[in-house]
């Protein structure tokens, strides 16, 4: 755990919990939904950079995670009344599961195979939510307003929210910094760059893989939840959106491939893009070029990504920089 | 279920099953050569669509004419792409070629959306139709299957027994080898993209001539894409067009079936999970 | 008896890589594997560290039966490796690599104490300035130089080492063979398949000779050097076994 004692470490609670704050001090609500949504995307970017840039296998239908773990908390808070928090912890521990059982095969995969299996399983898992009547199949579950009673009023809900999300998206941060500073993180790099020269070292792979699947799998559960806890409404469509999870793909990239700050900054950014691009009159119709643009640059010329570039270019700031 | 039902069903499965194997081929071929996923594959069937929508509606051209000459210009358009997005990251992990070829798909589609907006458009051509028992079919639908069988002997016929295609042959299998046996991979790498690519909008085109569509309609036929091609075996084009009547049949299996239609896509990618599973090579893969 | 090879046949397809092979290795030797290009020796090391399961025949180590065993369990047990076709881990530095081979290798190290013994291992193979460097940026003998720090760090009771003087230059071969003893000299047994004559003859205690996946012969030095059929089949050249012969005494 000396990964707790770094600069890096301290900066990273600090900067993160710092903006957290921002809106709960000027409680104004609009700085409270940019945030949300950035905060959102820190976890989705974090919790793929866990198993793509740690383990080099490319989870492409990771949203997959963010829907289950979004619906069996929805279903438990409007059918069984269950508390959100309790609700949420539920949804991610039932998305690690499945990531548990669906990781001891598909896992075995390699390369394409993998990537291309895992936009299978969110496909397969959106078509089944959608036929499935308990989860109320193509139009999905909605809230009466009195499921927010509960909270003391809407308004006090979408407050809620935001500190559940506020945490989860520390916790997540933490765990990947200690995940990257561990032995265990090492064993995962190291099948990274050559899984089977890892073997021969004394890792063993398949077991490494399906843990590391089954604890990137948390945070995505646990950020559905609370995203459509606050929504009010769930459906197939936005759950399961499988742009959603190749723009966090996106966001990896633009941060820094397998490193701890890259995804957060990466979300950031795009998050910040995106927004610069809908609302610019010049762009706002050119906005997916553009952002399309920007992606084949970052891919051709700066394959590392923001914090990898700055980590390559500056080897002194490594200390501080994970 | 009647007799009639279900052999106009199993007809209608078959004859659109031609049409997506003709859709996923150019997706196969692209992974076989180089071992890229062409996340751009979608949108550029959309562009094949509207290629051939634009030259009927502004030269009055008769779509089947405007099918070579898309094809030609989905040519140019793959090796242009290649060399734009491909080529630089080419030997990189697959995360990056997927990135590439996605960064192409928002493009097409950005772009695609300003000029044509997301409204349904639909190509105006009437062949009649032929009729035997229960059973109609389209002359659209004829004529596209036939095109559909002939893109395939004809990518056969260059695979096998032109020079070029006996090179692209020799790069799928050993890139290195081949190299020194004198081959220029560089340029076959692009012109695989090319054929994969001008497959791709061809078989945009055939689909316009049945179906209407907007700039978002290629998605459908990629995923569709994705399930065949794992069926038929990755980077194998015989085995495209087989997934393809596969999936075709099932869809049309699947009108008359008990089972509601919505659990069809569930199948789909069940097997496709599964295959990928157990069988990687596909159904039809050789080892 | 540290390793056993009982019988082992391997095959690719119809291709016989490996046919009834046996040989024994005894604690604290070192055993030399030669014979020409394609004749099995790394298929060999591939089988005794699990890569593939032989068709036939059993291993021992320690009197354990480790025959299928998947790798890991096998570097575990105590048995580490060199490649011969380097397998630097990229995009790690060298001192993580190193440390890979410490942390999950017979002592399963933490992560602190695996970085003291990488650093210690760095040192004693002569890498101790490129720790912060990316494995990917080392050149050919370096990366050589890296492989054998990586399996040294497992502190194995058994290395298998494969052409590690491969593409040296003279320095380079006599720094290395001193290596290679100093670690025998720690009590670690080592197996190494060289094609430097002179080195093999000169290091092992014992060596075995392949030839297309058949074993040709087995003994001392002394013994192997005379072979009528080693010396024709593998060596060729007489007079050359003659030299050889000299060079040990
Ligand atoms: N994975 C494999 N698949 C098929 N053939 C192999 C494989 N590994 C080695 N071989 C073949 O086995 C034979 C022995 O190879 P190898 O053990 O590498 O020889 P050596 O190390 O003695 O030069 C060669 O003919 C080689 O081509
Ligand atoms: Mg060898």
């Amino acid at each position: 755990m000396s990964a707790l004692r770094t600069p890096f470490f301290w900066g990273l609670l600090v900067l993160l919990g710092g903006v957290g704050l921002l809106p709960i001090l000027n409680g104004s609500d609009s700085m409270r939904e940019d945030i949300f949504l950035v905060l959102m995307l820190v976890i989705l970017a974090s919790s793929i950079n866990i198993i793509m840039g740690y383990t080099g296998y490319v989870s492409f239908g990771h949203i997959v995670f963010f829907g289950l773990g979004g619906y069996v908390a929805f279903y438990l808070m409007l059918n069984h009344q269950v508390h959100f928090v309790p609700a949420a912890v539920v949804g991610g521990i039932v998305s690690s599961l499945i990531a548990f059982l669906l990781g001891i095969p598909v896992l075995r995969l390699r390369g394409a195979y993998f990537a291309l299996a895992t936009i299978g399983i969110n496909e397969v898992v959106r078509s089944f939510v959608t036929n499935f009547d308990p989860f109320g199949g193509a139009t999905g579950m909605f809230f009466n307003y009195e499921v927010y009673n509960g909270y003391g009023g809407s308004k006090n809900a979408l407050w809620y929210a935001y500190y559940a999300i506020l945490v989860v998206a520390l916790l997540c941060a933490v765990s990947s910094l200690l995940i990257k500073k561990s032995r265990f993180g090492l064993g995962l790099l190291a099948i990274r760059e050559d899984q089977d020269a890892a073997q021969v070292l004394g890792i063993d792979p398949a077991r490494s893989k399906v843990l590391v699947y089954t604890i990137s799998a948390f945070f995505p559960g646990l950020a559905g939840a609370i995203f459509f806890f606050k929504n009010g409404i769930i459906e197939p469509g936005p759950a399961f959106d499988l742009l959603r999870s190749i723009e966090a793909l996106v966001m990896v990239m633009l941060g820094g491939y397998g490193t701890v700050a890259g995804p957060i900054v990466g979300a950031a950014v795009y998050e910040q893009l995106r927004a610069f691009l809908i609302t610019n009159s010049t762009f706002s119709s050119f906005h997916l070029f553009v952002a399309g643009f920007l992606l084949l640059l970052i891919v051709l010329f700066v394959t590392a990504g923001l914090v990898g570039w700055l980590r390559q270019r500056a080897p002194r700031l490594r200390r501080y920089l994970e | 279920m009647n007799i009639d039902a279900l052999s106009a069903s199993i007809v209608d499965g078959l004859m659109i099953g031609f049409i997506y194997g003709l859709a996923a081929m150019g997706l196969t071929l692209i992974f076989g050569v180089m071992r890229v996923v062409n996340l751009a594959h979608g949108p550029v069937i959309a562009v094949g669509m509207f290629a051939v929508l634009l030259l009927a509606q502004n030269l009055g051209l008769n779509p089947y004419l405007g099918l070579v000459i898309v094809m030609l210009l989905g040519l140019a358009t793959g090796i242009g792409m290649y060399f734009i997005a491909v080529h630089r990251v080419i030997d990189a992990p697959e995360l990056t070629t997927l990135l590439a070829t996605f960064s192409v798909n928002l493009m097409i589609i950005g772009i695609g959306t300003v000029l044509f907006s997301t409204s349904p458009r639909a190509l105006d051509v009437s062949l009649g139709s032929v009729r035997t028992g229960a059973v109609t079919i389209l002359g659209t639908k004829l004529v596209a299957d036939l095109i559909a069988v002939i893109a395939t002997v004809g990518l056969y016929y260059f695979l096998y027994r032109t020079r070029a295609g006996k090179s692209v042959r020799a790069v799928a299998n050993n890139r290195a080898a081949a190299e020194l046996m004198g081959i220029n991979s560089t340029w076959i790498l692009a012109l695989s993209f090319g054929i994969g690519i001008a497959l791709a909008m061809g078989s945009g085109s055939l689909l316009a001539t049945l179906f209407s569509f907007t700039i978002l309609s290629g998605t459908v036929y990629e995923v569709k894409s994705f399930v065949i091609v794992v069926l038929g075996g990755l980077g194998n084009p015989v085995g495209a067009l087989l997934g393809g009547i596969v999936i075709g049949l099932l869809e049309g299996l699947a009108t008359i079936s008990p089972l509601p239609v919505g659990w069809v896509p569930v199948i789909e990618f069940g097997v496709f999970v599964i295959i990928l599973l157990v069988r990687p090579t596909g159904l039809f893969g050789a080892r | 008896m540290i390793l056993q090879v009982q019988n082992v046949s391997k095959r690719f397809g119809g291709l016989r890589a490996l046919e009834n092979i046996s040989f024994e290795v005894r604690e604290g030797e070192i055993f030399g594997v030669i014979g020409p290009n394609g004749a099995g020796k790394t298929t060999l090391f591939n089988v005794i560290n699990g890569v593939y399961p032989p068709q036939e025949g059993q291993i021992f180590f320690r009197g354990q039966n480790i025959t299928g065993l998947p790798p890991y369990r096998i570097a575990r047990a105590g048995i580490a490796r060199t490649h011969q076709i380097m397998r630097p881990l990229g995009e790690l530095t060298v001192r993580e690599n190193v440390t890979v081979g410490a942390c999950f290798g017979r002592e399963s190290l933490s992560l602190g104490a695996a970085a003291t013994v990488a650093d210690e291992v760095l040192t004693f193979v002569g890498l101790g300035g490129k720790a912060g460097v990316l494995a990917s940026k080392l050149n050919a003998a370096e990366k050589k130089r890296l492989e054998l720090a990586r399996a040294l760090a497992a502190r194995p009771s058994l290395l298998l080492l494969d052409e590690v003087l491969a593409g040296l230059n003279p320095n380079e071969v006599a720094d290395m063979l001193a290596a290679i003893r100093s670690i025998r000299d720690n009590g670690v047994t080592i197996v190494m398949i060289e094609h430097l004559m002179h080195a093999v003859m000169q290091l092992s205690d014992r060596v075995f000779v392949l030839d297309h996946g058949a074993q040709v012969s087995e003994g001392t030095p002394q013994v192997i050097s005379v072979h009528p059929k080693v010396v024709e089949a593998y060596l060729g050249d007489p007079k050359l076994a003659q030299r050889l012969l000299e060079g040990l005494e």
